[in-house]
């Protein structure tokens, strides 16, 4: 386990290792499979306009990986699709969203939606795991040794036939400092858009959904947050229309600030919220848009 | 065609739990189980397709302990064909599963392996990945649409920036995503009924060890209660006072 790989997917990716390699107290290296940059000594770039496909990636990964005993990647569902192939190619140990790191062989994760936290030991062998950047140091100051291309060449069999397009120019989830977040009550993806975009427009924020809300088509798959969906964990959170679940917490907990916006007095989300207004959203949020100068 | 669906008998997705006292493990005396919410989408997505080809066959397949008899008898009543029981009560991680699974699919050779991305309460979303790289099968992973055309099967998944499709030969591993189906609900007669299909135990067949040990469970640190505020005015003021203006 002398060495570390951090796998990036993106340049954006490459700023948010270091806070978690330094905990690793490892030497470390990158590989960028699309992006420039990178950082630790050594930093390989792969180049790929787009990632393909895990099976075949994984594969093309074997010969880099194989040299190091810590495998690591920023969380999110791309990562989490890779690491765990790489892992059983590898026959490697996996922890899945590591929140701390005790020592380069002890871990520490969330379970059960956020209720528990675990510590898992690694007792043998090559790890490769998946952390949660917010709980870690962001923009350590880091050296890049050298940069080296890198020709992976994936034989995947399996074929992506329709390319993923995000909707919108809003900014993106893991990355937002502000999210509106609106839940069941925001009854149509027309309201939806009107009641809570421009707001999020107005605070150059990002907007974020409940299950509930994306389950009864208000809004996109993609802008789920919680348990199942994206976890995030912003400067500021503003939750309207959101009862609370344990699902939907654990995806939000380590916003820096919580406002929740609820009808009713009691909703659970109240024993989270660092500020909690008891109004009806369809008044509170034009109020608060009203009255913001706005990015 | 042959599908397998892996089974995990989870803790009540709806259930709140606290660690035990000390910390050896979670406090399980007052929870209900049941089948991962995730595991029941790719059982609904199987009995589905056996309805419109009454050739496919369906086998639903769990590790652990006897009481997982409950959920596989679950999956039967939703209309799997046929339930196995790996009885095992030693210590696993999502490696030793994996692993456990491969040898059942090297007897079994089914065509397609539907499970969920992840259970809800270990959380890994690991064991698909593992088991697709350990069988050299292509995988999708977080399927919300699903297409099976002559050797090949089409999947729509979710990504962290919306929708996208794979085309995959079989024999491949999908795994399912929420928005993939509803599964249908089972009334207790209906579990009651199930209790005449197969449902077969057997003994591990791998002995892979586990590389990883869960060595205490905690609380999370609790978020310091807040307060509330009485109009959007106040709220905009407090806000400000903690360094955000907007
Ligand atoms: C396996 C599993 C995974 C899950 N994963 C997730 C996940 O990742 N993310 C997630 O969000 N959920 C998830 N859920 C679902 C979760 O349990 C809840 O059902 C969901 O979060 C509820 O969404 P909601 O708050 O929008 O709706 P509701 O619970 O219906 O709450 C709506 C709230 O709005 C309030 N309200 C009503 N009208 C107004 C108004 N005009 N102004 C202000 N407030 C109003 C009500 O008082 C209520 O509190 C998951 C569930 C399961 C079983
Ligand atoms: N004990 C088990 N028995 C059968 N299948 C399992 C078991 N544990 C996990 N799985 C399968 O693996 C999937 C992903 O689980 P995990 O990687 O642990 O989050 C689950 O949705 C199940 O389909």
């Amino acid at each position: 386990m002398s060495r570390a790989l951090f796998v990036c997917f993106d340049s954006e990716e490459s700023a948010l290792v270091t806070g978690c390699a330094a905990a690793l107290g490892l030497p470390f290296d990158t590989l960028m499979l699309s992006g420039e940059g990178g950082a630790g000594d050594k930093s390989f770039v792969a180049g790929f306009e787009a990632v393909p496909p895990a099976d075949g990636l994984a594969e093309a990964l074997l010969s880099l990986s194989g040299q190091y005993g810590r495998i690591a990647f920023v969380s999110s569902m791309r990562s989490k699709d890779l690491a765990g192939r790489l892992a059983g190619l590898l026959d490697a140990a996996m922890l899945t969203d590591v929140i701390a790191v005790e020592s380069a062989d002890t871990f520490h994760l969330p379970m059960v939606a956020g209720s528990i936290v675990t510590t898992a030991k690694v007792t043998d062998g090559t790890l490769v795991f998946t952390f949660r950047p917010s709980n870690f140091a962001k923009d350590l100051p880091s050296t890049t040794g050298s940069t080296e291309k890198i020709a992976l060449t994936p034989a995947s069999r399996t074929q992506r036939t329709k390319a993923a397009a995000r909707s919108g120019g809003r900014p993106d989830l893991a990355q937002a400092k502000i999210i509106v977040t609106g839940g069941r009550p925001l009854k149509d993806a027309a309201t939806f858009e009107a009641v809570l975009g421009g707001l999020a427009d107005k605070l150059g924020a990002a907007v974020g959904a409940t299950r509930a809300a994306v389950d009864s088509g208000i809004a996109a798959n993609e802008l789920q947050v919680g348990q199942t969906g994206k976890i995030v964990a912003p400067d500021l959170y503003i939750a309207a229309g959101v009862s609370g679940s344990t699902q939907h917490m654990a995806g939000i907990k380590d916003s820096k600030i919580i406002v929740a916006i609820n009808t009713d007095a009691d909703a659970p989300i109240f024993e989270s919220a660092d500020f909690g207004l008891v109004q009806d959203l369809f008044t509170a949020l034009p109020e608060i848009q009203a009255a913001a100068k706005g990015t | 065609m042959r599908i397998l669906l892996p089974i995990k008998r989870v803790i009540d997705p709806y259930a709140k739990v606290k660690p035990l006292g000390d910390g050896s493990g979670i406090d399980t005396g007052n929870v209900k189980f049941d089948v991962n919410p995730f595991d029941e989408i790719a059982v609904e997505e199987a009995v589905r397709m056996k309805e419109k080809d009454p050739s496919i066959e369906t086998i639903a397949i769990s590790i652990g302990g006897a009481e997982c008899e409950d959920q596989l008898r679950k999956c039967l009543a939703m209309g799997a064909d046929k339930a196995i029981l790996v009885e095992s009560t030693r210590e696993h991680d999502p490696s030793t599963i994996a692993h456990e699974l491969k040898a059942w699919v090297e007897e079994l050779k089914p065509d397609l392996i539907l499970m969920g991305k992840q259970s809800t309460d270990g959380e890994s979303n690991q064991v698909g990945q593992m088991l697709a790289a350990l069988l050299g099968w292509p995988q999708a992973t977080y399927a919300s649409k699903i297409t099976i055309e002559g050797g090949n099967i089409e999947v729509v998944r979710e990504t962290d920036s919306g929708e996208e499709t794979l085309t995959l030969p079989l024999p491949a591993v999908v795994t399912t995503d929420l928005r993939l189906n509803e599964p249908r609900y089972i009334a207790l007669p209906g579990i009651i009924r199930a209790r005449n299909k197969p449902l077969e135990k057997a003994t591990e067949k791998s002995n892979k060890e586990p590389n990883i040990r869960y060595t205490k469970f905690q609380s999370p640190p609790a978020r310091p209660a807040g307060r509330k505020v009485a109009n959007v005015t106040e709220l905009l003021a407090a806000l400000s006072e903690r360094g955000v203006s907007l």
